[in-house]
């Protein structure tokens, strides 16, 4: 885990007290909400459709048991007893008082967090590989280079007042955990020919109202050029994108429109520029940062066996569990998909419960996933009967990592000021429809994805099956996607057709998985039988 | 009818004009006519109200309710946790905004 130096605590604590000076302003007065709402946001309050909304950052998803126990205690001393872990891997707080705000940012400041950049136009959280350092496929634990960057943007003068919000995943592995080539800019750590650590660079990439996979532009940028080459490219971007419609104002639009080859020239000629000056901070800076991510004590001579008497148990090691690099570990994946409930919600105590859990059994450390579950990274297969016990006592045992329970599902219109649709309503029933109908585990792996609006951050794009909630004259409606992944195969959706009302909607996601079962073929997902057979089946059973 | 709602600054909760002054409670919302805009500047200048809007409602004997589903949310509450809303006490609260 990364630890603040005495720079960035204090950076952190005089953000604190300038907005509790805000604050105060616009409490009294001093301060119009035209001048204080952008203040606010730059400190990730919102201001939602029930009351003010508090989004926290949780830079790559990584937390210690410490801060983890901290969001849980702000949720019950601030909020109402819960919070909503999204799919920027960060936490948000639905229910908070302004006037609250500043000693919220102070309790957070003490666990060594914050909420800035988690709105407004600049660069947003980075976002990694939930298994990052505990994959068992990667070629390096990516954090430390997400860490490079996350310094590098904090703050960052020239990036605060962007054409559009703007955000960066790293990676380490072939497999893509993080969503990465839906990202602004998505980079793969790299091994060139030589042997050499490098960085493969992928922009324009998003999904929003015009959903676009980022193209390569450079395979290999040496390591020592990271965040020169992550700065011409964010600075050709603020030079041209457009501004004069937001809509359009996405590096996406910039690069379709300007076309890959001269978006890349610029860069090309940016970098050039840039190398002269020297902004690159020095290879050491990144040495200096890596022992905060170094492999934790793993005990050696481990068993791998595990006891799978419990049926309950075993099913939960083989739905909720990952290969871990280390022998005798595993990565367990505490699914907050609880059949007919909330996804991504988690009660005050269990996230208190989660971050106790996360210094038991995994070495202090936890992640948030873009998936809306928590991860324990590196827990002993020894130990796992054990901590299987305790989840289950506390709600937190759901058998149903990636399967169609699994949904991502935002806010939607339950809580969310621009949704045009509920989203949760949609997700809980269709795990109710799936876990009673028993079909879940004849399904296998399929990610459905849920938006209650077309800005889409509830991934629908990116859905083996997806649904985008619309407003047709006031009336909730939603429309069906097929065929998207945010993998390393990404792909994005197809719509079916017309829409279909919030029954419909659970009706034709079940006609799409009975069509996948009739057709497919040995070994094949949903994804992969949609690829081979096309849409065609599924408009058939879907309508008629 | 034309009601006016918006936040209250310091809470956030969500607030209705009642004619005299700022209500958690959609039943007790005021046609505003057209003096909505006025209200509106009137009350985020005293900062008794932040992002105050009008919107189109009916009223009948079971109370006053907006015309658009998301008003009819944020004057209840959110439908995926009743006990949250301002109907704690019904689970099918959630209902009234459909």
């Amino acid at each position: 885990m990364y630890k603040y130096d005495n720079y960035d605590q204090q950076m952190v604590d005089t953000r604190v007290e300038e907005f509790r000076d805000q604050t105060r302003r616009r409490l009294s007065g001093e301060l119009s909400e035209e001048k204080f709402r952008p203040l606010r946001l730059m400190n990730g309050l919102y201001l939602q459709l029930h009351a003010y909304m508090l989004r926290v950052a949780v830079p790559y998803g990584t937390l210690s048991g410490a801060q983890m126990k901290a969001l849980g205690d702000i949720a019950d001393k601030y909020d109402r007893g819960y919070g909503h872990f999204t799919t920027r891997q960060n936490i948000q707080y639905n229910w908070i008082k302004l006037e609250d705000a500043p000693d919220i940012l102070a309790d957070l400041a003490k666990v060594e967090m914050h909420a800035i950049q988690t709105s407004g136009n600049c660069i947003r959280n980075i976002s990694s590989d939930h298994f990052a350092g505990a994959a068992a496929d990667e070629l390096v634990d990516p954090r430390p280079y997400a860490e490079l960057l996350r310094q590098w943007s904090s703050f960052h003068p020239e990036f605060s007042y962007l054409p559009r919000k703007f955000k960066i995943a790293v990676i380490a592995a072939d497999t893509d955990r993080a969503a990465m080539r839906l990202h602004d800019i998505g980079i793969q750590i790299v091994k060139n020919d030589a042997g050499e650590i490098g960085c493969a660079f992928y922009v324009g990439g998003g999904m929003g109202r015009t959903p676009m996979v980022a193209p390569l532009i450079r395979e290999f940028v040496p390591l020592d050029d990271l965040i020169t080459y992550s700065e011409a490219c964010v600075r050709v971007y603020n030079r041209n994108g457009r501004r004069d419609n937001k809509y359009k104002a996405r590096i996406k639009i910039l690069v379709h429109e300007m076309g890959k080859d001269e978006y890349t020239r610029q860069v090309e000629e940016e970098f050039a520029h840039l190398k002269s000056q020297g902004i690159e901070p020095p290879l050491a800076e990144l040495e200096r940062i890596k022992p905060y991510f170094a492999d934790p004590a793993f005990k050696t001579g481990l068993s791998d066996k595990i006891d799978r008497t419990d049926p309950d148990f075993a099913l939960w090691v083989d739905r909720n569990t990952v290969t871990h690099k280390a022998p005798g570990y595993v990565s367990a994946v505490i699914s907050l998909k609880p059949v007919g409930g909330i996804p991504g919600d988690a009660s005050a105590d269990q996230i208190r419960l989660m971050g106790e859990l996360a210094t038991e059994y995994s070495f202090d450390e936890c992640r948030v996933t873009h998936t809306q579950n928590i991860v324990l990274p590196h827990v002993e297969k020894a130990r796992l009967k054990d901590l299987f016990d305790v989840l289950d006592a506390n709600g937190l045992s759901s058998p149903n990592l990636d399967t169609i329970e699994d949904i991502i599902a935002c806010p939607g219109l339950d809580y969310c000021s621009l949704a045009n649709a509920r989203s949760i309503p949609v997700a809980q029933k269709i795990s109710k429809r799936f876990a009673g109908s028993g079909k879940t585990a004849e399904l296998g792996e399929l990610k459905l994805k849920i938006s209650g609006c077309i800005n889409a951050c509830g991934h629908h794009h990116a859905g083996h099956i997806g649904i985008l909630g619309v407003d047709r004259k006031g009336v909730e409606n939603y429309q069906l996607l097929l065929g998207g992944s945010e993998a390393e195969d990404t792909s994005l959706g197809k719509i079916t057709g017309p829409g279909f009302s919030e029954d419909g909607i659970v009706d034709a996601v079940e006609k799409a998985a009975d069509v996948y079962i009739a057709n497919r073929e040995d070994g094949e997902r949903f994804l992969d039988t949609y690829r081979r057979i096309g849409m065609d089946p599924f408009k058939e059973a879907i309508y008629g | 009818m034309k009601i006016l709602t918006g936040n209250d600054l310091k809470t956030g909760d969500v607030t209705w004009w009642d004619g005299q002054g700022w209500s958690r409670h959609v039943n007790d919302a005021v046609d505003v006519g057209d003096k909505a805009d006025e209200i509106a500047a009137r009350e985020e200048a005293s900062r008794n109200v932040v992002g105050a809007y009008a919107i189109d409602a009916t009223k009948d004997e079971n109370g006053v309710r907006p015309a658009h589903i998301k008003d009819r949310i944020r004057a209840l509450g959110p439908t995926v946790r009743p006990d949250l809303t301002l109907k704690p006490a019904d689970p099918a609260a959630g209902n009234w905004v459909i």
